[in-house]
């Protein structure tokens, strides 16, 4: 049984490698195109709502102490524990998701979107040598799009994963002896919490 | 019939399980479902093998069309240019996402490790097939792509022409994401496997080299395939949404992509290679009868390879508009990985030395890959040097000597792999004879196809051309000729393993004498593969008369 | 098995190459003959027992530190020769390069431009800054040793001097498709002289043709990169223009519904200004050549497209003698 829970945990820090690499390209992506347009990030990162952002933040934080109590609560075999701190771990997901959502509409309306979609603010200042707006600002958005995209799609992903072990946890699966699934969702959970930890600062705060 | 040479080891024979992992459970659907690293393998094997084969057509496509300046064949011209730019990129992709990167891990990895760790299975069956469907997918969507539209941009899909021709170059570009997904499961497996499921006995310097190949390669497969991930999204994106990132026209950076895609795509090649060399180790104690020259040595050059992979991708770059510092940092960290398969090349040879040697098909193979893996070695020494790499990048130089590497010698490892392995996996011997015939045939056709393109190249022969100059026409006439060489050997290997299925099952269970765990149960091995728990009383490669009872 | 030497440092890359070229061999031979002998001469015995050498550690450090040395003393070789490659002397004579699919123009330091075919003075060194209006393509000099991508939205550069007179080619090396190997241009080193001939004039290939135009009229399709996109035998290219057989003479049916007459004014506009008049379903695609034909090579296309026509001597004229403009008189002083 030791075994088997060492091997799966194992498996899950392989995997977690994995998804440090797919966002690392990301963020490299993301670094680069800061240093060829560096004044256009700085304007075009103003127009993101901090304050959301920094909501985002905290409920995350707030998630991931959830998960940590969650997964304490199911190796001591406390059912009703387990099920609560899961369940606040959702909502604090859900409330995450809500919360991007009111950021998202926000863009849409004021046309900051990727690539050929975006539209023109009267804050931006760079233009090219032919007197056309400089691609920066839309390059800007696409990468904020994807990086929060791409995270967005993991916490999905993992709300659907606590949701599974809620159900097992209120059937009474976890204990001291076996709560692999509860530990493993945890590690997840906390990678996908880190990687807003990094995104947080680099899109909402940089100067 | 049977082989009479090497079958002189008693350890392990015994009478025949009537039941074994082929018939104890029948039907279709028991294959489907199944969970057992054995059938997963065989499966894995059949679809490699049929990619392969495919890839292998397309291949004889471009040698025909370039056969002479015309293009034409008994009075009729073959094959345009766009067609021409299709059939090669196709052959690319297949071979490199559909055949060579699963092919030994996926296909031999999957039915002999557990058995040489001594356990009953991976450490994640369900993951395992999960895998083996990803691949089916990813094979169907390319496959889907070639019928319903084409991809003309060669399988490293270079922005911005990747971004902005037409043809399903997405629904490629999605095949080879999922492909991608099934390579880190497998890597995922692989590495849980060995550091949780060694027999008891079996310290990590116990382990046959065949592992440790393997396992370097899972690391690769886990920390490189991620980034070709990203990579293939940003692609997808740019050509649909046009987010500006590789297209200097919105804004991009059309070198960007290349950093992106080689640094995924070097280490790709050691995935190729490092289960080639693997199975290399095998071959060569077992036939010698000796045991592994420098054991440890050729354990960290795998480890080492798997690591300094990681930062040697800008070699790809050289005249690509990198700076020149980085130009110059990449040109000196490519000549330090080339110690480490220098190490194995000379321990392998210090095996042989002083052995007791037989020439089964196997072991020609394996010689053969010495032969032709030292040859498409030297010649990435002349790539990686500067001022020669600027006239030779870009030429049939770069495709002689890939080929000399990930053919003659992955390919040629892996189809020795398959002959060493046959009899355990089918229980039946093939036909020795054919197989030394066959084995002789490819050899030969391998270098007539090959060594004509480095001189080819180093005339100034650029790659990925449907027309050319007349002054290459000889070059390319006698590349094709050999190629029609190569597949006769090819063919001939397929039909006499195929027969060899047809008849009753006569193999021993150790016809080689080989020394790691997979010789000790039946051929083919029972479902749950040992009949008891093994504890390993040696260590591998170990062929003194007397075991001694320690490592 | 190299080309011909046609640059200063094509000797030092050679002089690396065959340097490479014998070390592989000794090598590989050392290699092919340690494993074939012991092959042999270890050959299966039944019942003889191998040593049990499990290393030997002094044999294996020293070939892994003979390599590394080795390979450190190659690094450094080749590097030499490649910092030479990289920085262009600086009074080097500039030629801009435009790629495209699937044709190179170049322009000279007087602003005259050819397309498909570059001229360099020998002994001088030359550096070309190049940029590229699509895709990535690549300048590859066999004879010269030198190659470099090609990168739109931005410039990447390359040099040499061109050491032996005479025909070379520059081919595209970085995959562009359909025409990737057709972007083929003709590098003619001139001595200074010609060269010069050759920036006014064209060249003095011409006057060879002065009695036939059309001949160095098709010439000129062949190598100005029209025969890329108009056909000469009725067929239809993807993504081309109107073959220019039986053309000559004929109404021609436009996309906004009218009709022109195929005589040299409209062959000349279409070349000048190719986006004046479409041809009904086809692309208005056509580069312009501006700058890019020279008088003589104008008057050839014309008469080679009329001996495509059907009725070689029916159709409006065409003309029958290449000749150059008369050279303008100088300028006098004003007052």
């Amino acid at each position: 049984m030791e075994q088997q829970a060492d091997t799966t945990k194992i498996g899950m820090w392989l995997f977690l490698a994995t998804e440090v690499l797919l966002f690392g390209g990301l963020f490299v992506g993301f670094g680069l195109m800061q240093s060829r347009y560096p004044q256009e990030f700085i304007e075009a990162h103003e127009h993101l709502q901090r304050p959301l952002g920094a909501l985002n933040t905290i409920v995350l934080l707030i998630s991931s102490w959830t998960m940590v109590m969650a997964v304490l609560s199911s190796k001591r075999a406390d059912r009703k524990k387990t099920v609560m701190f899961l369940l606040l771990t959702i909502l604090c997901a859900c409330i995450f998701l809500g919360v991007k959502y009111f950021e998202y509409s926000h863009k849409f309306e004021e046309g900051l979107l990727p690539g050929h979609w975006y539209k023109a603010q009267v804050t931006d200042t760079v233009h090219t040598a032919a007197g056309t707006l400089s691609h920066g600002y839309a390059t800007f958005f696409s990468f904020y799009f994807m990086m929060t995209g791409l995270h967005g799609i993991h916490i999905l992903v993992g709300i659907i994963l606590l949701a599974w072990i809620t159900v097992r946890a209120n059937r009474g699966e976890f204990s001291s002896a076996y709560f692999t699934p509860v530990d493993l969702i945890g590690l997840y959970w906390h990678l996908v919490d880190m990687i807003w930890i990094y995104l947080f600062p680099l899109y909402y705060l940089i100067k | 019939m049977a082989n009479t040479i090497a079958s002189h080891s008693h350890i392990g024979d015994r009478p025949r399980p009537a039941v074994n992992y082929l018939n104890a459970q029948k039907g279709l659907w028991s294959w489907m479902t199944t969970v057992d690293h054995k059938r997963i393998g065989v499966m894995y094997l059949v679809g490699v093998l049929s990619a392969f084969f495919i890839g292998g057509m397309f291949a004889l496509m471009v040698r025909l069309s370039l056969l002479t300046p015309s293009h034409m064949l008994f009075g009729r011209v073959l094959m345009t240019a766009e067609t021409y730019n299709r059939v090669f990129t196709l052959h690319g992709a297949i071979m490199v996402f559909l055949f060579i990167i699963p092919s030994v891990p996926a296909a031999l990895g999957n039915f002999v490790l557990p058995l040489m760790l001594g356990a009953k299975d991976v450490a994640f069956p369900r993951l395992n097939l999960a895998s083996f469907y990803l691949w089916c997918t990813g094979a169907a969507m390319a496959i889907a792509s070639m019928i319903i539209g084409a991809v003309d941009t060669g399988w490293t899909f270079y922005t911005p022409y990747s971004t902005t021709t037409q043809g399903t170059v997405g629904l490629m570009v999605m095949a080879v994401f999922i492909l991608g997904f099934s390579s880190i499961f497998t890597g995922i497996n692989f590495v849980a496997t060995v550091h949780k499921l060694r027999a008891p006995g079996m310290g990590w310097f116990d382990m046959p080299l065949f592992v440790w190949g393997i396992y370097s390669t899972a690391i690769i497969q886990v920390l490189a395939t991620p980034v070709l991930g990203i990579t293939l999204v940003l692609l997808l994106l740019e050509r649909v949404f046009n987010i500006g990132i590789f297209d200097p026209k919105i804004g991009g950076d059309p070198v960007l992509f290349q950093h992106f895609f080689w640094f995924y795509s070097h280490p790709a090649v050691y995935i190729m290679i490092l289960p080639g060399m693997a199975i290399i180790s095998e071959l060569i104690p077992t036939f010698s009868r000796k045991t592994m020259f420098g054991y440890r040595a050729v354990a960290y050059s795998s480890v080492s390879l798997a690591l300094v992979s990681f930062i040697v991708w800008g070699h790809h770059m050289f005249v690509a508009g990198q700076s020149q510092l980085a130009t110059v940092i990449f040109s000196a960290l490519t000549f330090l990985v080339a110690i480490p398969s220098g190490v194995k090349m000379f321990n392998w040879l210090g095996t042989m030395y002083k052995g007791n040697i037989s020439l089964e098909t196997p072991m020609l193979y394996a010689i053969s890959f010495l032969l032709l893996f030292a040859i498409g070695g030297l010649t990435g020494i002349f790539l990686g040097t500067l001022s020669v790499d600027v006239h030779l990048t870009d030429t049939y130089f770069v495709v002689a000597h890939f080929h000399y590497v990930m053919m003659g010698g992955t390919v040629i490892a892996f189809v020795g792999g398959i002959h060493y392995w046959w009899p355990k996996m089918t229980g039946r011997m093939y036909n020795e004879f054919w197989g030394r015939i066959a084995c002789v045939l490819v050899f030969i056709g391998f270098n007539v196809t090959f060594f004509t393109q480095f001189i080819m190249g180093s005339l100034g022969m650029p790659r990925r051309y449907y027309n050319y100059l007349p002054q290459y026409a000889p070059y390319h006439m006698v590349s094709t000729i050999g190629s029609w060489i190569l597949a006769t050997g090819f063919f001939i290997t397929a039909a006499y393993l195929l027969a060899s299925l047809r008849k009753p099952m006569d193999a021993p269970d150790n016809p080689w004498g080989g020394t790691t765990l997979e010789w000790q149960t039946s051929s083919p091995p029972i479902e749950h593969n040992f009949e008891d728990q093994p504890v390993l009383q040696r260590a591998p490669y170990d062929y003194r008369p007397e075991p001694v009872g320690h490592k | 098995m190299l080309p011909p030497q046609g640059s200063a440092f094509a000797g030092e890359v050679d002089n690396v190459y065959m340097g490479l070229f014998w070390l592989s061999v000794v090598l590989f031979l050392g290699i092919a003959f340690a494993a074939i002998y012991f092959a042999w001469r270890f050959r299966y015995k039944p019942g003889r027992v191998t040593p049990h050498q499990t290393h030997n550690t002094t044999l294996e450090i020293a070939w892994s530190v003979g390599p590394l040395i080795l390979c450190v003393g190659i690094f450094f070789w080749g590097l030499n020769g490649w910092m030479k490659y990289v920085v262009a002397p600086g009074e080097a004579m500039e030629v801009q390069v435009t790629a495209k699919q699937w044709l190179w123009t170049f322009e000279y330091p007087d602003g005259s431009r050819t397309v498909n075919e570059l001229h360099v003075p020998v002994n001088k060194a030359v550096r070309f800054i190049m940029t590229s209006e699509d895709v990535l393509h690549d300048f590859f000099v066999p004879d010269m040793r030198v190659k470099h991508d090609i990168v739109p939205g931005r410039y990447t550069e390359v040099w040499f001097t061109p050491t032996v007179l005479g025909l070379h080619h520059v081919t595209c090396a970085e995959y562009c498709g359909k025409g990737h190997s057709d972007m083929t241009a003709k590098l003619v080193v001139d001595t200074p002289e010609d060269f010069q001939k050759f920036v006014e004039t064209g060249g003095t290939e011409w006057e060879d043709y002065k009695t036939n135009p059309a001949a160095w009229g098709k010439l000129q399709w062949e190598r100005k990169g029209c025969s890329t996109c108009h056909s000469i035998d009725g067929s239809r290219t993807a993504n081309g223009g109107p073959s220019w057989k039986g053309i000559w003479g004929k109404m021609e049916k436009l996309n906004n519904g009218q009709t022109v007459l195929v005589d040299p004014d409209y062959v000349l506009e279409s070349m000048m200004q190719p986006q004046a008049k479409i041809v009904a379903g086809f692309e208005p695609i056509m580069p312009t050549f501006q700058g890019l034909l020279r008088p003589h090579e104008i008057q050839g296309i014309m008469a080679f497209i009329k001996s495509l026509g059907n009725d070689p001597n029916g159709g409006p004229p065409a003309p029958t003698v290449l000749s150059l403009p008369p050279k303008p008189a100088p300028a006098t002083e004003q007052k």
